[in-house]
């Protein structure tokens, strides 16, 4: 394999790992205040669709994005209503918030599937962009990449070198604790579900505005529930989030290009090997009992009652 | 008083009576008309198979107008859901049915059974019952056109393809595609993708720029969304789309589509229903039967092009063309017929291996 080929899968790599970023980062600060939302395929899709259509009538993609986003966080709040103030069962509200959101969007989206959108072009920076191997690399990509990265390194500040994200942990760990020093467990534990919902819109928006770009029915194919499992096997951890992230993407792009070449494996093999290889080496980077239980949130998927605590 | 309560009485039973012979006299009128139920695998949309179907449906609705009464069922799963929606439609009185994916084969064979006197039209498969029929298009023939434009328009003489499943079906439209752009560049290189899926417009997306980025310049898909045209269009690059014109998609990049079309056979398949000769086929149609086509051609593919095309459309219609005649030769260089002679339909039909022509391997 030359060089340049290498290059373009990473550079194609970047570019699918990016709705899996911002919906599992999403994903993990919703986790890491306790709370179990299994409707992120749910929430991206209505993202997906919202932005599409904002987009394509108002010609902007930032009002796109910004709809997507919008659209994710009213799709999570109908999720911490239920769960958070009515107390409804977290897995069962999520399974059906991912049910409602395929069906809500194909509804909703129906006279826009045969629209079509320019996409996002690259942010070309200058001097840097133009340089060889690392222009292409890094400096070269649409706004959205670099928002993903940007989300990375502020959740990662946020979760461990906050204050904010040490209350939002603590929630996490004993709301009963978080409760009886005074913090409100319910009202934070919203916050970050909306924040979730805001991240699965974005990347459900980043498929239908910048990727593919075309809206239709069930375009996310799963990506919510890989964001879901991403978050999981990487324990919890910001950095792991991205490695998973990018990692599911690149195998993913390196199989259709070994598939090109014309190597004797199985396409059905091939098919298999991100699913595979993500689990794996996240799970061997993961694999000390001690450290799981360190990183994972005491008590997901436990709803919080004032009165118990 | 109480003879106008009466007579007031009378006058609503009158009217009531009245009213339920109309009913019924306007139910019996209905019973004239002949029912039809379509059975749907995805929404109708606005491109693509089921989208292709429904065209058929409004040409029959438009051709028998008060004749007919349509009833259509989309996103309907294969399986057995779509048994009880079969059921469904034989048991409300539709009379000729067509059921329209292979997965719907042995539910409606199953259905077939318990109404007997209901007609079932079923796409795509191979099962056949006394009042069970089933049609198909050569969609193969088709891409061997499509073969010839993209042979002809490619500079890097290396061609794409974005592929669903390796079933007979998708085989077939490989081999005949890289057939037909043989014709034009021998030694043309055909690279071919599998996405292990029919609908994922992500993935169709990054199969789609490997490909490119592979060096194919023309690349064209057999799977259901129309992501291929826009990532060819986006990379400037030019496409070929497939079920129904794809042009919108990618003004520039898109060359023409295989598109499929049964607006004559549904026709013909409800005329005979209403004359009460309809017998249960096998029909395999193609360009002779108009059942396949291109779009129109792109205006960047020039003149001798078109005619070449409209020459090797004309010779496959005439049947002096066949897209698999002899010789055929495999991938590893085994001959599998020889000159002179072709592909049988039922060779055709079992296909299991890729010409040579094909650089990728197939999986086993």
């Amino acid at each position: 394999m030359n060089p340049d080929t290498l290059i373009l899968i990473l550079v194609a790599t970047i570019g699918a790992s990016v709705p899996l970023i911002f919906a599992a980062l999403g994903e993990l600060i919703v986790e890491k205040s306790g709370v179990l939302n299994l409707g992120v395929e749910g929430m991206m899709i209505v993202g997906a669709v919202s932005g599409f259509i904002i987009t394509t009538e108002t010609g902007s993609l930032w009002l796109g994005v910004l709809a997507s986003a919008v659209a994710g966080m009213l799709m999570a709040l109908i999720f911490g209503f239920l769960t958070l103030s009515l107390m409804a069962n977290q897995v069962a509200s999520g399974l059906a918030l991912t049910i409602f959101g395929i069906g809500l969007s194909a509804f909703v989206g129906l006279s826009y599937t045969s629209a079509t959108l320019s996409g996002m072009q690259p942010l070309a920076i200058p001097v840097l962009g133009e340089l060889p191997i690392i222009g292409p690399l890094l400096f070269a990509h649409d706004p959205l990449v670099y928002l993903a990265l940007f989300s990375f390194a502020a959740i990662s500040v946020f979760l461990y070198h906050s204050r904010a994200g040490l209350i939002l942990r603590a929630v996490g760990e004993s709301p009963a604790s978080a409760h009886a020093l005074g913090y409100p467990v319910i009202r934070i534990r919203y916050y970050a579900v909306l924040f979730g919902g805001a991240m699965a819109g974005i990347g459900g928006g980043y498929l239908s505005l910048v990727y593919t770009p075309l809206w239709s029915e069930g375009m996310t194919a799963g990506r919510g529930w890989i964001a879901l499992a991403l978050v999981v096997f990487a324990t919890w951890r910001p950095f792991r989030v991205l490695l998973g992230a990018l990692l599911f993407g690149g195998v993913t792009i390196a199989q259709f290009h070994i598939q090109g070449t014309g190597v004797e494996v199985p396409s059905q093999f091939l098919s298999m090997l991100p699913y595979l290889a993500t689990i794996l080496v996240l799970v061997l980077i993961s694999r000390d009992a001690g450290t799981i239980r360190m990183h994972a949130p005491a008590s997901l998927g436990k709803p919080f009652h004032r009165e118990a605590g | 008083m109480y003879n106008t309560t009466l007579k007031t009485r009378l006058k609503h039973l009158a009217g009531i009576v009245l009213a339920t012979g109309l009913l019924i006299a306007g139910s019996a009128q209905a019973e004239d008309k002949l029912k039809i139920g379509f059975v749907y695998v995805s929404p109708i949309g606005d491109a693509g198979w089921t989208y292709q179907h429904d065209l058929g449906r409004k040409a029959v609705a438009e051709k028998f107008g008060d004749q007919v009464e349509i009833k259509t069922i989309e996103s309907v799963p294969e399986g057995a859901e779509a048994e009880r929606v079969i059921r469904d439609l034989a048991a409300s009185g539709n009379k000729i049915i067509f059921a329209t994916s292979f997965g719907y084969m042995n539910p409606t064979l199953k259905v077939a059974k318990a109404f007997p006197d209901t007609d079932f039209d079923h796409a795509t498969g191979y099962k056949t019952a006394e009042n069970m029929g089933n049609y198909n298009a050569r969609f193969y023939e088709g891409r061997y056109l499509a073969g010839i434009v993209a042979g002809s328009m490619s500079q890097s003489n290396v061609l794409g393809y974005v592929a669903a499943f390796p079933i007979p079906e998708v085989l077939q439209g490989i081999n005949a595609f890289t057939r037909g752009a043989q014709t034009v560049k021998p030694d043309i290189e055909v690279k071919v993708v599998w996405v292990n899926s029919w609908f994922d417009p992500g993935r169709e997306r990054e199969a789609a720029d490997a490909l490119m980025d592979q060096g194919a310049d023309v690349i064209t898909h057999h799977t259901d969304s129309t992501a291929v045209i826009a990532a060819a269009e986006e990379k400037g690059k030019y496409a070929i789309g497939y079920h129904s014109d794809m042009s919108k998609y990618g003004p520039k990049a898109h060359l023409t589509a295989v598109t499929h079309h049964w607006d004559q056979y549904y026709i013909d398949q409800v005329q005979a229903a209403i004359d009460g000769k309809w017998e249960p086929g096998a029909i395999w149609g193609g360009i002779k039967d108009s059942m396949i086509d291109l779009s129109p051609l792109n205006d960047a593919v020039p003149e001798d092009v078109r005619k070449k095309v409209e020459a090797a459309k004309a010779a496959i219609a005439a049947g002096e063309l066949q897209p698999f005649g002899g010789p055929v030769v495999d991938q590893a260089g085994t001959e599998r017929v020889a000159e002179g002679a072709g592909l049988s339909d039922e060779e055709i039909s079992k296909i299991d291996y890729y010409v040579k022509g094909v650089s990728s391997k197939l999986p086993k």
